[in-house]
């Protein structure tokens, strides 16, 4: 016999299903308006895949931009992040704690004044402006911190300094204990701080809003337009293919970042 | 990346004892970091080849920094050199000067297996698959840790865990093997097994060993000498017998193993105190003596050189531990074997024998 729940766990039940609804409704609405063949008459006019078609043949190539931007900004953030949380981790003194402070600043400032920065100092070099790289730079400075405070926070529970020793001991130089133990190491950092980089590249919209082009428009910006000039159920089937982008995405970052199981082991 | 097959890695088909060792010898190597603290004073050190030095001390006496200079991982102030045997290694790496290290945390590396723990050293050397699997069955066999070879070393026990992390150092033939307190973070009565086992390892591999430690049991059970350390210096160097029985000053006598402590006054070759009176070795002349608990003996009333009364008293089983009180100064504690009891309060008549007593000059505590 399972023991009688008592009145404070359905109450509790009740508060989180009422959060949870809060939370999911607006986005199933929204994405059930993507389907519905007219959004003011409502549901009973029938449902569609006549929108999603149309956003995908009309802006397929904005989801191509934005793929291709997270996955650059990634790379970037790995390559620049990943070395510099393991010299802030290594080195701890008052200018790698400024660092650490100043790494911080473009997500502390507005999203539009850093793209305002940007445009004003590298607007006039060659065809920069021009490029998708002006907005994967603007995406790089901005995620940058989120890659280098999850690896951090890792390296700083995982007691890194004994570990590298140990390897040293061992013979093992500096490239050897860097990729061989180090890296392993921090993955559970460096799994999370990928997660946080791709999606918040694939939402950003402040900063790209100011960096694109017509010839540049991300994933987010071709949602503002649709939403801005179009019916609202192709703003709507937007959201939903954004969606469908967007979800496999982070389930598989997810299994990724689970600690190997024991048959995996070696 | 890989050094070449020689250097000892390549040695697979040698006796598993043939690592022997080479002798280190440190020469004024002091340590000053960056803030200004003084670690060590400029400090000189031998130790033979195939022999094991425990350096003994208490927290914060340049113990680990020693062992830390021995290593690589400092490097000595200006003016200081390390040597193994002939070479001069005082500008070497740890990561070329191939020794085995042990940490008090063992530094295990938790992305591995116990088996790719111990094969690190290997495979960083690049030595060959089929070699490196012997000499990896052969190191977990050693450590009788072969049924824990693909457990992640998350799942092991502290004491397994410092089995592997001795099979990891030893795996590799290194020249010297560096221990940095490794019993400290086990219970003790692991700490007793494992010692024993080190003991063991020690003996059959006959390698140089620098074993750092604050128990004074364990440096006595392992070391063939010891060096005692205080205020970032060396106090002595002896072997246990020479450590325990001719301390070079009170803090050593103090720190190794219990002493007792009787103050007084100087009356020709005699040490008066409140108690009674103990006639000191010849030449002696300091105001107090000191001798071990074990070397105080109960007797007849007219035996007697002083007297007190029992404080406390607790029996421990091959042995009772009795605390006695002279009426002035510091209680004495004794270690007897008698079988009868005694009470608290019961007067006790006491002699030691004049040879027990010791008279070490007190210790000389630096100024930092």
């Amino acid at each position: 016999m399972r023991p009688r729940r008592s009145a404070a766990f359905w109450a509790l039940l009740a508060f989180t299903l009422a959060v949870c609804a809060f939370l999911v409704v607006p986005v199933a609405m929204s994405m059930l308006a993507g389907m519905t063949r007219n959004y003011f008459v409502g549901w009973r006019s029938g449902l569609t895949l006549d929108w999603v078609l149309k956003v995908w043949t009309d802006y397929r190539h904005t989801v191509g931009l934005s793929l291709q931007i997270a996955i650059a900004c990634l790379a970037c953030t790995l390559v620049l992040g990943v070395p510099a949380a393991y010299v802030l981790a290594r080195r701890s003194n008052a200018f790698t704690r400024a660092v650490e402070e100043l790494l911080v600043m473009p997500v502390a400032v507005p999203g539009l004044a850093t793209a305002l920065a940007l445009i004003v100092t590298f607007g006039g070099w060659g065809d920069l402006r021009r490029s998708w790289l002006f907005i994967l730079i603007g995406h790089v400075l901005f995620t940058l911190p989120f890659m280098v405070r999850s690896v951090l926070a890792v390296m700083a529970s995982i007691d890194l300094r004994t570990l590298e020793e140990g390897a040293r001991s061992l013979g093992a130089g500096f490239a050897q204990r860097f990729f061989g133990i180090v890296l392993p190491n921090c993955r559970p950092g460096i799994v999370a701080g990928s997660l946080m980089v791709v999606t918040l590249s694939l939402g950003e919209f402040n900063m790209t809003l100011l960096l694109h082009t017509p010839l540049t428009p991300t994933l987010p910006v071709g949602l503002a337009d649709a939403y801005a000039s179009l019916r609202i159920e192709v703003g709507s089937a937007y959201t939903l293919v954004f969606f469908v982008i967007v979800v496999p995405l982070l389930v598989a970052l997810q299994r990724a970042s689970r600690p190997r199981g024991r048959g995996a082991a070696r | 990346m890989s050094a070449p097959a020689g250097d000892g890695s390549g040695a697979g088909s040698a006796a598993p004892a043939d690592s022997g060792g080479v002798s280190i010898r440190l020469r004024g190597c002091a340590k000053t970091f960056a803030d200004g603290t003084t670690a060590l004073r400029p400090t000189d050190l031998d130790v033979a080849a195939g022999e094991t030095v425990v350096l003994l001390g208490p927290s914060g006496c340049g113990k680990t920094t020693t062992l830390r200079i021995v290593a690589g991982l400092e490097s000595p102030d200006p003016g200081g050199t390390v040597r193994f045997g002939e070479l001069d290694v005082t500008e070497v790496p740890i990561e070329r000067r191939n020794v085995g290290m042990v940490f008090q945390s063992y530094a295990l590396f938790p992305n591995l297996t116990v088996r790719g723990n111990v094969e690190y050293g290997l495979r960083v050397r690049g030595m060959a698959p089929r070699e490196r699997h012997a000499r990896v069955h052969e190191m977990l066999a050693m450590m009788r840790i072969e049924p824990l070879a693909e457990r992640r070393v998350d799942q092991l026990s502290g004491g397994q865990r410092q089995r592997v992390a001795l099979a990891r150092a030893i795996a590799p033939r290194p020249r010297a093997l560096l221990l940095d307190e490794p019993l400290t973070a086990l219970d003790a009565r692991l700490r007793e097994e494992l010692r024993v086992e080190i003991d063991r390892l020690l003996r059959s591999l006959r390698i140089t060993t620098v074993y750092v430690t604050h128990d004074q049991a364990e440096a006595m059970a392992l070391g063939d000498r010891i060096a005692v350390m205080a205020d970032g210096r060396i106090v002595q160097v002896g072997t246990p017998r020479e450590v325990y029985f001719q301390p070079a000053d009170a803090f050593v006598a103090d720190f190794v193993g219990t002493m007792n402590r009787i103050d007084g006054t100087i009356d020709g070759g005699t040490l008066r105190f409140p108690g009674g009176a103990l006639a000191l070795p010849d030449g002696h002349a300091r105001p107090w003596a000191m001798f071990r608990p074990e070397d105080l003996r109960l007797v007849e009333p007219g035996h007697a050189q002083f007297s007190g009364r029992v404080a406390s008293c607790f029996f421990l089983g091959d042995h009772t531990r009795v605390v006695i009180d002279l009426g002035a100064g510091p209680p004495l504690v004794a270690r007897l074997s008698r079988r009868e009891g005694l009470a608290p309060g019961d007067p006790v008549h006491c002699a030691v024998d004049a040879q027990a007593l010791l008279t070490p000059p007190a210790h000389r505590a630096i100024a930092p």
